[in-house]
């Protein structure tokens, strides 16, 4: 019996400092962001105004928040399916063919994600430049010189394009390594089989190698929502900070908007508990559809 | 077994306490700091009244932001005002970008006791403060007598300075912002282009959209921007050259329907043509990442004015340049025939927050900024306040673009009314940010209006 009590004396000491930690910087903060976005208040004065569910009201009507969140989801949808077919792809070719520079190509491939997003957006910037970019002198070749260049951040319908082509560029490398990492354990004889039996490359990949890393799909799936939101704010900000009118703003670029240069803390926390109910919501969703038997090896 | 048990709950309490001595330490070092500082502003704050010469000790904590002037000025400043007033010490906290640096401490209640902060940037801090009433009345400040001269603040600030909403955001008659460095906003262009090509520089907009289409035949745009955020300057400008001081005054303050009004009308329209002379790639370079090659081409012959204010060629020092390239500067043509242009006056402000701890030495050091000493030593630095005779020391093109006003330029100041926040509603947002979108052909000139006015409608019930 004092047995039992000193060891759970043990485990409550032994976790308390990260629960602790917990607490003060996970659960309390949100929990603040929960209770700000029912105020009225500029982040500074004493004076908070209780307000109830009207942040949530005129949230409701802004078509400027409306259209941040449409241009989240397309960056979200766009980003993670191109982001996800050329990482599995490249990851396939590079654990499964033996090719000179192997290590080469991961290493390329995974600079991006080592860069600072303000050195991927002047990157970016110098590759989009209308008139001496890269992009636009490639396509010059197939064009034809004399026309109207491109405007890759300047035309509203094209700009949210752009940031997706700069964000698959940056996430590549990250989930092409975390793939790979995956595909290493699959045992090799189970591709000497396939092959014994005939079946060619292709079918090798979808029947062997994407089952047998689906759990490890199914997790950075999770990620590729959560990177989404966070990276399309960073690459926003440095890149066309919301422009051309508004053409490119994402979720929290307006949340920053509002709480700071419109003054209104109260709606950005509102836009804030929206963007974690969304990402929380959407991650569950996408949880509970991709759930499959797990294959063992 | 047992020991290494021991030793490992004692590992990890020591842990657990050490945790929960780092937070407990700053909290508790908080306070005592707070109240320190407290009780030295308590007695400091009776003296100076007094006597404000007084040699006791007093810090006063002064946020600057750090501009294209730079820095070394206001170290200057400081310690010539150390040398003045005895027994204060300046802790001076200067950064490019000081809200991020004060805002944290502000939020805790750590008030610096004065700020120089401009309106207009992105975290937008003064207006916040403005917003939520935070800010300290300097009217009696302009009634103070300058330290070491004998004249009023209020008597050397230049006539009209004190009168605008970019002093006096409620629109009440009561000055909370003192203002400090002030530009002319204006149309640069290169002087030596128009040499070569023998144009004359316009004075109207008819003679402007004229060189409009004789520049386009040699493949030279008439116009392009920064970032639509210079759209401000510009359209203020416009707008009072359209209407006059108070139909500006009325758009400042949201009056019912006069952004739909026919004077309103002239400028939306006016921008809208300007945006057809408007170089191609500008709305695609219009970011905080690429804005310099915009101004890049004036330097580069590739468009002819640019709405900028004087900072543009210290920013574009070192910037290429067409051979022969030459500052110019003018004033916003007249928007109704015959009538006067006009040029935006831009202006950094100080202030005091409400919650600073020694506001009677934070009033006299705003005080001190307009004495002669203080004045020349910004002077040196280019930074021009608004004290009568202290633009004639200027020398070059500085000299050229401050003279703007004394060649007939009507001085154009101040900004929108300070209103409750409004959530959603961003009215520079609104009315400059659209322009991308007029010069790209996505909007009318009919939905931008019909935008502007709503935001407008929803300012005005916000007023108080």
């Amino acid at each position: 019996m004092k047995k039992v009590r000193g060891k759970s004396i043990f485990i409550t000491v032994c976790v308390a400092p990260a629960v602790i930690l917990f607490i003060i910087f996970m659960l309390i903060p949100t929990f603040n962001v929960f209770k700000m976005s029912l105020y009225k208040w500029g982040g500074y004065s004493n004076s908070k105004q209780f307000v109830g569910l009207n942040n949530f009201k005129i949230l409701m009507e802004d078509t400027n928040f409306f259209r941040s969140f449409q241009n989240t989801v397309l960056l979200i949808v766009c980003v993670t399916i191109v982001t996800m077919a050329l990482s599995l792809i490249f990851a396939g070719i590079l654990s499964r063919e033996k090719i000179k520079g192997q290590n080469f190509f991961r290493i390329i491939f995974y600079i991006p994600n080592i860069l600072s997003v303000v050195v991927i957006s002047a990157i970016f910037s110098a590759i989009y430049d209308p008139n001496n970019g890269l992009l636009n002198s490639m396509v010059g070749i197939f064009r034809g010189s004399g026309k109207e260049p491109i405007l890759w951040l300047g035309d509203q319908k094209l700009v949210i394009y752009s940031l997706v082509i700069a964000m698959t560029w940056q996430a590549i490398g990250y989930y092409m390594v975390m793939y790979m990492a995956s595909m290493a354990s699959i045992p090799e004889s189970l591709y000497e089989s396939a092959n014994l039996e005939g079946a060619g490359k292709i079918h090798q990949f979808f029947t062997i190698t994407l089952p047998l890393i689906w759990t490890n799909i199914r997790t950075t799936l999770a990620f590729f929502v959560i990177s989404s939101i966070n990276i399309s704010f960073l690459i926003v900000k440095a890149l066309t900070n919301g422009g051309p009118d508004g053409a490119t703003e994402v979720f929290l670029s307006y949340m920053y908007k509002q709480a700071y240069t419109n003054s209104s803390y109260g709606y950005g926390m509102a836009i804030g508990v929206v963007v974690f109910l969304f990402s929380f919501g959407l991650s569950a969703v996408i949880n509970l559809i991709t759930k499959r038997e797990p294959l063992e090896f | 077994m047992k020991a290494k048990k021991v030793i490992s709950t004692l590992l990890v309490t020591a842990m657990a306490a050490s945790l929960l001595a780092g937070c407990g330490s700053s909290g508790s070092d908080a306070p005592a700091q707070d109240s320190a500082s407290a009780d030295s502003a308590k007695p400091a704050a009776d003296n100076s009244s007094a006597d404000a010469g007084a040699a006791e000790e007093q810090t006063l904590k002064v946020a600057v932001f750090e501009g294209g002037y730079g820095a070394d000025m206001w170290s200057e400043v400081v310690a010539a005002f150390e040398a003045s007033h005895p027994g204060v010490t300046v802790e001076l906290t200067i950064d490019k970008k000081i809200e991020d640096v004060i805002s944290p401490a502000m939020k805790a209640g750590d008030y610096p006791d004065v700020v120089h902060l401009a309106t207009g940037r992105e975290a937008a801090l003064t207006e916040t403060l403005t917003k939520e009433k935070a800010l300290l009345p300097l009217t009696d400040v302009m009634e103070m007598t300058v330290p070491g001269e004998s004249v009023k603040v209020k008597d050397k600030i230049i006539p009209g300075f004190l009168d605008t909403l970019a002093t006096n955001p409620y629109g009440d008659g009561v000055t909370y912002y003192a203002p400090m460095f002030y530009s002319p906003c204006g149309l640069f262009y290169n002087a030596g282009l128009f040499k070569e090509k023998g144009w004359e520089v316009p004075t109207t907009w008819e003679e402007m959209w004229a060189l409009g289409d004789t520049a386009a035949g040699e493949g030279i745009a008439l116009f392009t921007y920064p970032t639509t955020g210079y759209f401000d300057a510009f359209t203020y400008a416009t707008l009072s050259s359209a209407g006059g001081s108070d139909f500006f005054n009325s758009c400042m303050t949201y009056e019912d329907g006069i952004w739909e009004s026919e004077n309103a009308t002239k400028v939306f329209e006016l921008i809208a043509k300007l945006g057809e002379y408007t170089e191609g790639t500008t709305v695609a370079n219009a970011n905080n990442d690429n804005f310099t090659k915009n101004q890049q081409l004036i330097l580069d012959n590739k468009a002819i004015f640019c709405p900028n204010g004087t900072w543009l060629p210290g920013e574009m020092a070192d910037a290429p340049r067409a051979d022969g390239f030459e500052w110019g500067f003018m004033a916003i043509p007249a928007v109704n025939a015959g009538g006067a242009g006009c040029s935006f006056c831009w202006f950094e402000q100080m202030w005091i927050p409400a919650a600073a701890q020694n506001q009677d030495m934070a009033k006299e050091f705003v005080a001190y900024m307009y004495s002669d000493e203080a004045a020349q030593i910004f002077a040196k630095s280019t930074a021009i306040q608004p004290i009568t005779g202290v633009s004639d020391s200027l020398e070059g093109d500085n000299k050229m673009f401050y003279s703007i006003y004394d060649n007939g330029a009507t001085a154009v100041m101040g900004g929108f009314a300070s209103t409750a926040p409004v959530e959603g509603v961003n009215m520079l947002d609104t009315l400059c940010g659209t322009v991308n979108s007029i010069v790209s052909g996505d909007k009318t000139v009919a939905e931008w209006q019909a935008a502007v006015e709503e935001a407008s409608d929803k300012l005005r019930d916000a007023m108080e």
